[in-house]
């Protein structure tokens, strides 16, 4: 049997080669820096094709790394259909993503460690999604983590960058925490860390039941951490202070999927597990609204797209809850598609008008029709109008939960309708207040919109109007936005979006033993019939309210409508701020108490206990400082002394 | 003699005849002594790494004997005593051998370029090589008396290095670190004789491979064995003579104890206490993770709130090393091998710290973190090196560090019962802890406004020649942690084998 599984090995290396050559760069060489970098993307995206296009069947394999004891890591893949086309999407994103950053940071002094911290992402994104093991996930997870860290701090003449860089690690760390201990637990369980192993131990019920929970609970905390689920979700609507594509790059295809596609991918391990899916139920249908009112009050163009990432992973984590696997790796690479373009797209107008507030825009479809459009495409989409990508996705999602039995899934379907109103008030609040109504004066000087208003030329172009290398990305990925969604037309579809049984994958198990993934039996994503009518007449609903506000004053903000729980949603229910007061400064304040204990209680015991022999030995030497009769005295008394012990004890010899 | 004995020799032995050459030489030659010595020091890290070549490829467990050195040396030294100069090499020492070498390579070379205030530079350079012989000697030894005298020799250069060339308060740390030190090698003395007395031999192969002690004089043994490594590795709370140390110990005598010095403790506890001592260091195996993991949790606090740059790095050894106490105590052959990658992933990475801590005090004349800021906007390239470094510290996957963390937690869990499992949770959430005080640090020195004025931001070719194998180290040993762990596998098994 054949497989590509070294080619496969290659996939993940190709981008890290790139970002290894390009950190040895000096900072300032562009024009090298940006030529590794897309080839690093481009190149990672061939190799992707070329694995899916010959793909026949799931296979894996392995090189040992190291051996712990009886515990070996090895550098695996195992690799199937899902894998590749999440894959795909990361490509592509990656792509986009260096070509549009060679126009959109053309004045940075930093470019080539920019340039390599994004290949290195990529490549972490696809060693996570290739892993076949459990500790070489965890590396990629990891990288991951620190990349968006220092991608987030680029920016620096944003104050607000290196505290929200830190932020994103720091919160995902501590759910990493979990995710450590999920890991530890199946791979100590199974007896090994490659994922066939463990998850064979799972579904042959050789981990006990407490076992798997906890560690499933661990793994959710992770995944919580990393793809911004209630209550770890603080992190991703700061993250945006790194450069706008960097949001485009952890928002759709990286980072964020990460966590999604780990559960996908380790699905029997959170299915056997007593009433963990239940908790992921809840987390997402609560991170989903959460989001989705945090989105509505949101000023910031770039802040209603971050808290509309969280609402919309709530989404695919609430179709995992349900067993509708293939529906939430479904939405995931629509996500990714309409998210990258509506931030690609987002970088575009901020460049524009010079300023990432909602204020400062307005009227922006005749100065950037192609942006417009394309954009419209992706808000459309992630309302979820059909016959555009999100649409199917979505609905895929919440007619999964329709059509499951129990509370979880009715839950699911609750918050999952209820937010496709939120989304579309939201969507259409941005898409009115940016390209629509009158053009509103920025609050930055010398922004080439502004210059184009004083002088009062429509004819002459904005200089930053659209760069061409900025432009053809966004418009590029208007395409699967609009188009993805017919997918789920395709027969062959449905089956690639699903874990194979373990028995058909190749160089992995022997035949037998293994009892298929216990997923929703037959998944669908496609069923035409009445049923499509609610979401839309959801998403209708929204749009019509956010429409009807803006119509009676163009130049108001449609979120007054929200009235006195505006602030609380603006502020996202002041989680931060909770997060604050019982996390961070106690913890600070822990720190601070246990170094002055450290300096005070245990090194004063060793400093006194110095300065104290210092004290005994000078008492001493005043004792011996003693007149001669007194020495003498001392010496006759210790002899004689000396002498009755002896009599005494001695009297044996 | 055999060459792989004559390279155990030449490791000892260059270093030791550089050190006197660069005594001996006439006082005016200054530069020319600190070459001479920094080529001794290359010679003695080449023949270290030599070391590798000849070793002998046979399957040990087949032999049956614990320990089975890929060559050694044994001379009489004091008969009547019973006395013998014996030394050997195996996969537990070499990669640590090699480790003290290179590093103190490095500083040789370094101080070719730099020497810090306080005396001169071929002093310098002459106390690095006696203390390496020390060290070296310390992990060549399969003799207990000869593993002692090894022990102590380091105490003295190490100790005039900190007060000679160190910081302001360098003679109160000098001291405390001698004093310390040498509480604990009083105790490591008479457990070394309590051992001999009752055995008969100070044969460490023997030992090991024996039952010659019985349990209550394993369990007298042990005690005092593991006071003596807990203060050198440090084990909390036997710590506080390391930051200030560290601190005020110029950027090489930084460099070396953090990087190798403190391993001698952690080797001591597995050569001698899982090996001469088994039913000892068993019993108190819990005592041992308790205390590792307080000092894993305390270090990373106090680093959280420190608030000078190379005393937090001084204190991020204390968690670091725990880590490494941590899968000492499970006493598994997992738990052991994370010891050892966590020892040399320690030395690689904290030295390069270190190096880089020296390098941002010099310039910017303050190591507070509260007066630096912004230096990725002055000095770029020292700002992602710290990054690198930091980075690498807090236990990234993928770099060297990550290795042993994990595998300390894992060979907790492999323990199972309650109390294990307890520390290894408390031990990830420590590493989270790291993690948080490292993007402190970096925030508050890389992050921000430009702070201060630095006197020349770049970086010049001697740093650059001594700390890029550290970098690259760090991660080669991320990507391929079997560098270190291939060669250790057997005989971790083999010793772990004699853990009742």
């Amino acid at each position: 049997m054949t497989t590509h599984a070294p080619l496969a090995m290659l996939l993940p290396a190709i981008p890290f080669a790139a970002a290894l050559v390009t950190l040895l760069l000096p900072q300032r060489s562009r024009a090298v820096a940006a030529t590794l970098g897309i080839a690093g993307a481009a190149g990672a995206l061939a190799l992707t094709l070329v694995l899916l296009l010959t793909f026949d069947q799931p296979y894996g394999g392995y090189v040992e790394l190291v051996r712990f004891g009886e515990l070996a890591v090895s550098f695996g893949v195992r690799v199937d259909t899902a894998a590749l086309l999440v894959a795909v999407a990361t490509g592509v994103v990656a792509l986009a993503v260096q070509v549009y950053s060679v126009s959109y940071l053309h004045d940075d002094q930093r470019y080539a460690p920019y340039a390599a911290q994004v290949s290195l992402f990529t490549a972490a994104m696809l060693l996570v999604l290739v892993a076949g093991d459990l500790i070489v996930l965890l590396v990629g997870w990891e990288v991951m983590g620190i990349c968006s860290y220092l991608l987030i701090a680029h920016d620096r003449r944003l104050p607000a960058a290196p505290g929200a860089a830190v932020k994103a690690f720091l919160v995902t760390r501590v759910g990493d925490v979990g995710f450590w201990l999920g890991i530890i637990l199946l791979g100590v369980g199974a007896g090994s860390f490659r994922i066939a192993d463990v998850l064979a131990a799972v579904t042959a019920g050789e981990i006990s039941g407490t076992v798997l929970t906890v560690a499933a609970l661990g793994l959710l905390a992770g995944v919580a951490g990393k793809s911004a689920q209630f209550p770890l979700h603080t992190w991703l609507p700061d993250a945006m202070a790194g450069p706008t594509p960097i949001s485009a790059l952890i928002h759709a295809a990286t980072m964020v999927a990460a966590g999604i596609y780990v559960v996908f991918r380790l699905y029997p391990v959170f299915s056997g597990a007593t009433g963990v899916l239940a908790v992921l139920g809840v987390m997402a249908a609560v991170t989903m609204l959460l989001g989705a009112l945090a989105a509505t009050a949101a000023e910031d163009i770039k802040r209603v797209l971050a808290w509309s990432t969280v609402s919309q992973l709530a989404y695919m984590a609430g179709a995992l809850a349900i067993g509708a696997t293939a529906a939430a790796l479904f939405h995931l690479l629509t996500h990714a598609a309409f998210k990258a373009l509506l931030f690609l797209g987002a970088g575009i107008v901020i460049h524009a008008v010079g300023t990432n507030l909602m204020s400062g825009m307005g009227g922006l479809r005749r100065a950037l029709p192609a942006t417009f459009w394309s954009m419209t495409i992706g808000l459309a989409a992630l309302v979820g109008l059909p016959p555009l990508a999100g649409f199917w996705s979505k609905d895929a999602i919440l007619y999964a939960a329709s059509g499951t039995a129990g509370w979880v899934a009715a839950l699911v379907f609750a918050a999952g309708l209820a937010t496709v109103v939120v989304t579309a008030w939201y969507a259409t609040r941005l898409w009115l207040r940016t390209f629509f109504g009158a053009p509103r004066p920025s609050s930055q000087e010398g922004s080439p919109l502004q210059a184009m208003a004083v002088s009062g030329d429509p004819s002459s172009k904005p200089v930053h109007g659209a760069p061409p290398l900025m432009l053809w990305p966004v418009v590029a990925l208007a395409v699967p936005s609009a188009l993805l969604g017919f997918a789920a037309f395709a027969e062959a579809f449905v089956p690639w979006l699903q874990t194979p049984d373990p028995v058909e994958w190749a160089g992995e198990y022997v035949a037998g033993a293994q009892a298929p993934v216990p997923v929703l039996a037959e998944q669908e994503l496609l069923h035409i019939g009445v049923f499509m009518v609610v979401p839309v007449a959801a998403v209708a609903l929204g749009i019509v309210l956010a429409w009807a506000m803006w119509r009676r004053d163009t130049a108001a903000d449609p979120a007054r409508l929200l009235g006195p729980v505006r602030p609380v949603f603006a502020h996202a229910f002041y989680l931060d701020q909770v997060q604050h007061a019982v996390v961070v400064r106690p913890v600070t304040a822990f720190a601070r108490a246990v170094r002055r204990t450290d300096e005070v209680v245990v090194d004063g015991a060793v400093e006194g206990t110095g300065r104290g022999t210092l004290g005994i030995g000078a008492l001493l030497a005043r004792a011996h400082r003693g007149a001669v009769p007194r020495a003498v005295a001392a010496v006759l008394g210790g002899a004689l002394l000396f002498g009755i012990v002896a009599v005494t004890l001695g009297g044996a010899w | 003699m055999s060459a792989g004995q004559m390279l155990l020799v030449a490791t000892l032995a260059v270093p030791a005849l550089g050190a006197a050459v660069v005594a001996l030489l006439p006082r005016r030659i200054e530069q020319g002594a600190r070459v001479t010595g920094t080529v001794a020091a290359a010679l003695a890290f080449l023949a270290s790494a030599l070391l590798y070549l000849g070793r002998d490829w046979s399957p040990m467990i087949a032999l049956g004997t614990p320990v089975q050195p890929w060559y050694q040396l044994q001379l009489d030294w004091v008969p009547w005593l019973n006395l013998q100069f014996h030394l050997g090499v195996d996969g537990i020492s070499y990669p640590l051998v090699v480790l003290t070498t290179l590093l103190t390579f490095l500083c040789c070379l370094f101080t070719i370029y730099r020497v810090p205030e306080g005396g001169r530079g071929r002093s310098l350079v002459a106390l690095l090589l006696v203390t390496e012989v020390g060290i070296v000697g310390t992990f060549l030894a399969f003799d207990l008396v000869l593993f002692f005298i090894f022990f102590e020799v380091v105490l003295l250069p190490m100790f005039a290095i900190i007060a000679f060339w160190g910081g302001e308060r360098r003679r109160h740390a000098a001291r405390k670190f001698a004093f310390y030190t040498l509480f604990g090698s009083v105790l490591l003395l008479v457990g070394v004789f309590v051992v001999v007395g009752s055995a008969g031999t100070a044969d460490i192969v023997a030992l090991t491979a024996g039952e010659a002690l019985t349990r209550p004089i394993q369990l007298t043994a042990f005690t005092l064995f593991a006071v003596a490594f807990a203060v050198k590795s440090p084990l909390w709370p036997l710590h506080t003579w390391l930051p200030d140390a560290h601190t005020e110990a110029p950027t090489v005598g930084s460099v070396i104890l953090a990087g190798v010095l403190l391993k001698m403790g952690t080797y001591g506890l597995i050569r001698i206490g899982v090996g001469v001592t088994p039913e000892g260091i068993a019993w108190a195996a819990p005592v041992l993770g308790v205390l590792a993991v307080a000092a894993i949790i305390i270090g990373a606090l106090v680093c959280l709130a420190q608030t000078e740059l190379k005393r937090l790095i001084a204190y991020s050894s204390v968690g670091h090393m725990g880590f490494v106490l941590l899968g000492i105590a499970t006493l598994s052959v997992a738990g052991l091998q994370a010891a050892l990658i966590g020892n040399i992933a320690h030395g690689i990475i904290t030295g390069l710290l270190f190096f880089l801590a020296g390098a941002i005090k010099d310039r910017a004349h303050t190591g507070e973190l509260a007066r630096l800021g912004g230096l990725r906007e002055n000095a770029p390239v020292l700002a992602g090196l710290l990054g690198f470094g930091a980075i690498a510290s807090l236990g990234l996957p993928g770099l060297a560090g990550f290795w042993g963390e994990i595998f300390a937690v894992v060979a907790a869990f492999q323990r199972g019962d309650t109390l294990w499992v307890v520390l290894g949770v408390a031990a990830a959430v420590g590493a989270a802890l790291t993690a948080a005080y490292f993007l402190r640090l970096l925030r508050r020195v890389t992050h921000g406004p430009a702070a201060l004025q630095l006197t020349a931001p770049g970086l010049t070719r001697p740093e650059l020649v001594a700390w890029s194998p550290l970098v690259l180290l760090a991660l080669a040993l991320g990507l391929l942690p079997a560098l270190v762990l291939g060669m250790a596998y057997d005989p971790v098994t083999a010793l772990a084998g004699v853990v009742p």
